[in-house]
């Protein structure tokens, strides 16, 4: 192909005029992900990346429900991060396609097709690109059943958004704004830290009866794998999951910060002989109050780490939520590691996370507190 | 209640006023409603798009570069012919060599202007540069055009201390302030209205705004914005649509039906062109009347220049999941737009093929140079993490910073700070 020819020639240059030295450094990530150990549904797995695992999900809600169809930027070739990939030559061009480029009119078609019926699965391509959908998510999705009386709803709408950071992805390409959507009652908002949990949520959220938003941590979608149970089975929507049971501390995170925090507790453990308990919240609306405040309770000290900036991002919520129903029983002010208020920048990425050493020095600040 | 006496009180009025009668001796001919200038019909019959005659593309040069209407052929100096060529062919190596640079992972990420040459060059030629430049992402030619240096784009693709944007946007987002390029930025689309305002403010300077976009972004809700706010209020703006056949995957035939997006241009009342993408001397001449226009009657034109992208979206894409090479080939070999006007520089003895060879090598070598310093420059000092999010640092912000200098104390060898500048 001509295209490779000149692609190579350009490279043949480069290699020769200057020798590469440190390759893999650019890409290295901030964390070591640990696959889930102790999940407890039955039946066969397969070994699964998380976008096979949201694949095999889409791929049971199009086999289980002849009402669903799934829509979005370059879904029709598989998804820019291939999760609806092969979907659309089993089920045809009718149940899965590409729409025109425009997020405002994904968000409002779907809430239409759920609204006569269709189980609307919708993907926004980055989570960065979901704001011009904001106002038919917030206004629209979230208020329907409450402005009609319960008359309407467009409980069938899921929106799927790759969201956190990769890397390299600077200000457009990293956020992670489930804030924002936790801001509004009608919404329902959740993080998978993994494959399986990425199966089960989704499924629940397509099956659930109000609009759902699910943010996939992009950097999981090929880094993350595990033996996924092959079966149809859904996981529970507001429901946290203690990780690892501790009695020092709490540290509380979502998604990719959740993989963070467990190497944070294995540091602390190890170095320290401190005993952290992590929590995944999994669920950012509604949240599990009730598991996160027995562990606050217990242990006295609560980290919370997410990668959206601090100023009221969920974390905020968290504490504030902690401090009302746990004040007597704390021994340290809740502490919140989180992205800085600026923009997410390209280069300093590494600055801007949260990272395990970030979380470290603050739990141990916590704990000598 | 005085809702209902008003009522009544109109009521009579009307009456009064409108007997039939009156409506008799006065025979209305055209309708008179406000929305619409237009005819009377008694026919009963949709407009059908199959009706409607699509723009056709002005071209300049046929694909072997001979001029097809001598009147058309522009009246260009050879040295701005030579520059518009080396500068496309120059684009085409830096291309070449930055995309495979991501490939050996030297940067992030990269998006090649394969194919969309004269687009760029042709267009940045018709303009001075005072004119204002809104890009999408994949206009790097009108931004050599203008004088940005291969520095200058090794720089910002690496972030190091030399990149005009500060290390904070991914490879090709591109700003110049001394060029009048507005940086660009990665959600799609949101130039366009900005560009009309922007045109509304320099109204009456002689100046026009330019706004390119592709023909995926023409779907989005601010491009409707754009088009009728730059009708409504004359702003003078260009509208310039790379329409390349696809965004990312979706090919046009998913993206809008009709008469693509020049199509659209009349329907919001807008002066449009649709012109060969491919063939450099026809963009310059849409794009030179665009502006004589546009400057004197201070209103917008929309230009649709039919191209084909003949990269990867971005190194990010493999497109032979969704296109075949034979398709590629084929533009990549019968129409492109770089050999196309060579073959007329040649025609007219500017160019040969010694001429040729020397400009590759002297060019690979140049992207080479700029290359390696590129590559040994550190990046900003980490702190610039934090600046310009206002213009002052405020409290907050500046306390965030301070305890991430603690932390980094203790925890130093953690973090690439070799790196970056002291
Ligand atoms: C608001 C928004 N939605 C989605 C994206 C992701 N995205 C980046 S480029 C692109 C395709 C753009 O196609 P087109 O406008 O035709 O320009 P081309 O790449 O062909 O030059 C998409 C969907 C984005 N950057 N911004």
């Amino acid at each position: 192909m001509v295209l490779n020819k000149i692609v190579k020639l350009g490279g043949e240059v480069l290699q020769s005029a200057v020798p590469l030295k440190n390759k893999s450094q650019r890409c290295a990530s901030h964390f070591v992900y640990s696959p889930d150990s102790n999940s407890t549904i039955k039946g066969d797995r397969t070994k699964m990346n998380m976008f096979q695992a949201i694949n095999n999900a889409l791929d049971t809600a199009l086999k289980t429900d002849p009402k669903a169809i799934i829509f979005g930027e370059d879904v029709g070739f598989g998804g820019v991060f291939r999760c609806t990939l092969d979907l659309q030559k089993k089920y045809g061009k009718q149940r899965v396609f590409n729409t025109p480029l425009c997020e405002q009119g994904i968000a409002g078609f779907g809430i239409g097709a759920a609204v006569a019926g269709s189980t609307a699965i919708a993907e926004i391509q980055f989570a960065d690109y979901i704001f011009p959908a904001f106002d038919q998510l917030v206004n629209e999705a979230a208020k329907y059943r409450y402005r009609s009386g319960n008359l309407f709803d467009c409980g069938k709408l899921t929106v799927r958004s790759p969201c956190g950071a990769v890397g390299h992805g600077a200000l457009y390409h990293s956020q992670s704004p489930e804030a924002y959507f936790a801001h509004t009652p009608g919404l329902k908002v959740v993080v998978p830290r993994g494959p399986i949990k990425a199966k089960g949520l989704l499924l629940s959220c397509i099956r659930d009866p109000d609009p759902c938003l699910i943010f996939e941590p992009k950097v999981l979608y090929r880094m993350a794998v595990e033996e996924v149970p092959t079966d149809d089975y859904q996981l529970p929507i507001g429901k946290a999951d203690i990780l690892i049971n501790g009695s020092d501390l709490t540290m509380i995170g979502w998604g990719t910060q959740v993989h963070v925090l467990k190497e944070v507790a294995d540091l602390l453990k190890e170095k320290h002989s401190i005993s952290a308990e992590v929590i995944d919240l999994v669920s950012i609306l509604p949240w599990d109050v009730d598991t996160v405040c027995k562990s606050a309770s217990k242990t006295g000290r609560v980290l919370v780490a997410h990668e959206a900036p601090l100023t009221s991002g969920f974390g905020a919520e968290i504490a504030a939520t902690i401090q009302e129903n746990c004040f007597l029983k704390l021994s340290a002010p809740v502490v919140r590691v989180t992205g800085p208020d600026t923009p997410f920048p390209h280069v300093f990425e590494p600055f801007y996370l949260p990272t395990k050493w970030r979380c470290l020095d603050e739990a141990l600040k916590l704990i000598d507190y | 209640m005085a809702f209902k006496t008003s009522l009544s009180c109109a009521c009579n009025v009307f009456f009064r006023h409108f007997s039939r009668t009156t409506l008799k001796s006065s025979p209305i001919t055209q309708p008179k409603f406000p929305g619409a200038k237009t005819s009377w019909t008694e026919k009963l019959q949709f407009t059908e798009p199959s009706q409607y005659t699509p723009i056709p593309v002005y071209r300049v040069m046929d694909r072997t570069g001979n001029i097809l209407d001598a009147t058309q052929e522009p009246q260009i100096k050879d040295e701005i012919l030579l520059k518009m060529y080396k500068d496309m062919s120059v684009l085409n190596v830096m291309d070449k060599i930055l995309y495979e640079s991501q490939r050996q992972g030297r940067i992030s990420f990269y998006m090649t202007n394969y194919g969309e040459e004269a687009t760029h060059i042709g267009s940045a030629a018709a303009l001075t540069l005072d004119d204002l430049v809104y890009g999408q992402y994949r206009e790097a030619g009108v931004l050599m055009y203008r004088g940005f240096s291969l520095q200058d784009f090794v720089d910002q693709c690496y972030g190091n201390s030399d990149d005009k944007g500060r290390g904070k946007q991914m490879p090709v987002h591109y700003g110049s302030k001394d060029l009048n390029f507005v940086t660009i930025s990665s959600p799609l689309t949101t130039q366009m209205p900005q560009a009309v305002g922007s045109a509304f403010a320099l109204k009456g300077t002689n100046k026009v705004v330019v706004c390119y976009f592709g023909d995926g972004s023409a779907s989005e809700g601010d491009a409707h914005a754009a088009l009728n706010f730059s009708a409504t209020l004359e702003c003078p703006v260009i509208f310039f649509c790379r329409n390349n056949g696809y965004a990312i995957s979706t090919p046009v035939n998913e993206q809008y039906r009709g008469d693509g997006i020049a199509g659209k241009g009349v329907s919001y009342g807008i002066n449009t062109l649709r012109v060969d993408g491919n063939d450099v001397l026809a963009v310059y001449n849409v794009t030179k009347l665009a502006k004589e226009y546009a400057v004197k009657e201070n209103k917008p034109v929309l230009i649709e220049a039919m191209t084909y992208r003949v990269g990867d979206h971005s190194t990010s894409d493999d497109s032979s999941a969704y296109r075949s090479p034979k398709e590629v080939a084929d533009w990549a070999t019968n129409d492109y737009p770089t050999k196309k006007f060579r073959y007329y520089l040649e025609s007219k003895g500017l160019w040969n093929g010694d001429k040729e060879k020397q400009l590759l090598e002297q060019t690979k070598k140049d992207v080479m140079s700029a290359f390696s310093v590129g590559e040994k420059k550190l990046k900003p000092k980490w702190t610039e993490m934090y600046e310009d999010v206002y213009k002052f640092l405020p409290a907050h912000i500046r306390k965030q910073r301070d305890s991430m200098v603690e932390h980094l104390k203790k925890y130093k060898e953690h973090y690439p700070i070799d790196s970056f500048q002291k």
